[in-house]
């Protein structure tokens, strides 16, 4: 799993990222209360707001931590947005996405040099 | 924590979700110390006041707190506050902190006569869900016996408090003016009864929303009149008998041929929370508003929201849309407040 200083996390399984926020930021967030995951098909470029994820106070946009084609989203948080806070880096994934380039992930951040990142912060 | 007018607020303190129930279901205490307190005093204070608010304050017995509305000459809302009598000097007020300063300069350059502005070092607790009373009667029995927007100078943990039966949530329960060096005492005081927990301002407007309070610089701002905004019951009958208020004119014309705009509650059927500044249309799309505030009620499990339209589409059960990015989301215009108030009327005495 890596990490953006944005507090996206991607895993890779073969050319499929599944991305989501990482725990610190859902638990920045508190309650999230609604998540608008993107459509299948969508193109998104990384750094680009790709998602939506809102707590009782605000909207917060989710940007792709890697360039490609969104293949799954998870519609199940669609009901239960709640996972994100329960499981941020499990169930509560916003989607899967076909990379085009998965040599993008070499300038993120392992989980060792994340968790030195957010002692800076 | 995070700067709201020069003050380190915070936003939440365990959740909102969390800090919203605890307050519906038992007692939250917020430091809302940021607010503008002040007093009107002098032999012509209530007459002076009186200008630029459209209540009767005249009228106003010893005891008794009033919401108003501070007017400009167009009739607009400068800001929203509550004066009251809570001893025999003058009038307490507690204005709204983002306007204090505009509002204790323009009571400075209008005010006439033998009336005096006094602007006061006073930190402001407030305490506020059903369990409220009982928690405060234990300190003072005679707080138990306050009626909703009654209002009394006492003593209260030791100090020279002015104590309000009112709030910004929908609930029963009391707005606190300490002395500014005695707040911490007494807020960790009162926290320390298990009922009570702290509120941040994340929870605050959560509330307020579902009690259908609109939030100055948001909902009402100097462009809206209290007709448009839907306080019309701020308006006294005795004052628009003798219009003798900042902005009479285009109020009352408003009262008698309609606004162009008024504010309206919405309840979001599907999607997103539609948020300030959401667009409102009407069922072909056209835009015809703004939504003003909103988000989730985590009372009702629904989207809520507060916005502006014309009157012909302010009528209960119209079906409307909000846009929020780019989506369109099926809305309902609904009475407020959204979520029944819990205030402590006293039974009627014989």
């Amino acid at each position: 799993m890596k990490f953006t200083k944005d507090h996206e996390w991607v895993s890779l399984d073969g050319d499929i990222a599944t991305v989501g926020i990482s725990k610190h930021a859902a638990d920045a967030l508190g309650d999230v209360v609604f998540v608008e995951t993107p459509e299948v098909g969508k193109t998104v470029a990384k750094g680009a707001s790709f998602a939506v994820v809102e707590s009782v106070k605000a909207a917060s946009d989710v940007y792709a931590p890697v360039s490609g084609e969104v293949v799954e989203a998870n519609d199940a948080l669609s009901t239960a947005p709640e996972t994100v806070n329960a499981a941020p880096e499990g169930d509560g994934w916003f989607a899967k996405i076909k990379v085009s380039d998965a040599s993008e992930l070499d300038a993120l951040m392992d989980q060792a040099a994340y968790d030195e990142f957010l002692k800076t912060l | 924590m995070v700067g709201f007018g020069g003050y380190d607020m915070p936003v939440q303190y365990e959740g909102v979700l969390a800090e919203h129930r605890w307050t519906r279901e038992h007692a939250g205490l917020f430091d809302v110390s940021h607010m503008g307190q002040c007093k009107i005093t002098g032999e012509d204070a209530t007459a002076q006041f009186e200008r630029f608010v459209p209540g009767d304050y005249e009228i106003l017995k010893a005891g008794k707190q009033k919401y108003s509305l501070l007017l400009n000459k167009d009739g607009g809302i400068i800001d929203d506050l509550m004066a009251g009598r809570p001893d025999h000097d003058g009038l307490f007020v507690v204005v709204n902190a983002g306007n204090k300063d505009e509002d204790f300069a323009f009571w400075e350059a209008n005010l006439e006569g033998d009336a005096e502005l006094t602007v006061l070092d006073r930190a402001l607790i407030a305490i506020q869900g059903p369990e409220a009373a009982e928690v405060m009667s234990a300190y003072e029995p005679l707080l138990a016996e306050m009626g909703f927007m009654e209002c009394a100078r006492l003593m209260l943990f030791g100090v020279d408090c002015y104590v309000s039966r009112s709030g910004y949530t929908g609930e029963d329960g009391y707005e606190i003016s300490v002395p500014a060096d005695q707040a911490e005492r007494v807020w960790n005081t009162i926290l320390e009864d298990a009922r009570v927990k702290p509120i941040g301002l994340g929870a605050r407007d959560s509330l307020r929303l579902e009690a259908g309070l609109p939030l100055h610089g948001h909902d009402i701002d100097p462009t809206t009149s209290p007709v448009e905004g839907a306080l019309t019951f701020a308006l006294s009958k005795s004052r628009k008998e003798r219009a003798d208020f900042s902005g009479a004119d285009r109020i009352l014309k408003e009262l008698a041929d309609g606004p162009s705009r008024v504010r309206i509650g919405l309840i979001v059927k599907e999607g997103a929370p539609a948020r300030e500044g959401a667009e409102i249309a009407d069922a072909d799309g056209n835009v015809i508003g703004k939504v003003t505030s909103g988000g989730p009620s985590p009372t009702l499990g629904k989207n809520i929201a507060m916005g502006f339209v014309p009157p012909a589409y302010a009528a209960l059960g119209t079906e409307l849309k909000v846009v929020v990015r780019g989506k369109s989301a099926a809305a309902e215009v609904v009475a407020m407040p959204f979520v029944a108030q819990r205030y402590y009327r006293k039974p009627k005495t014989v």
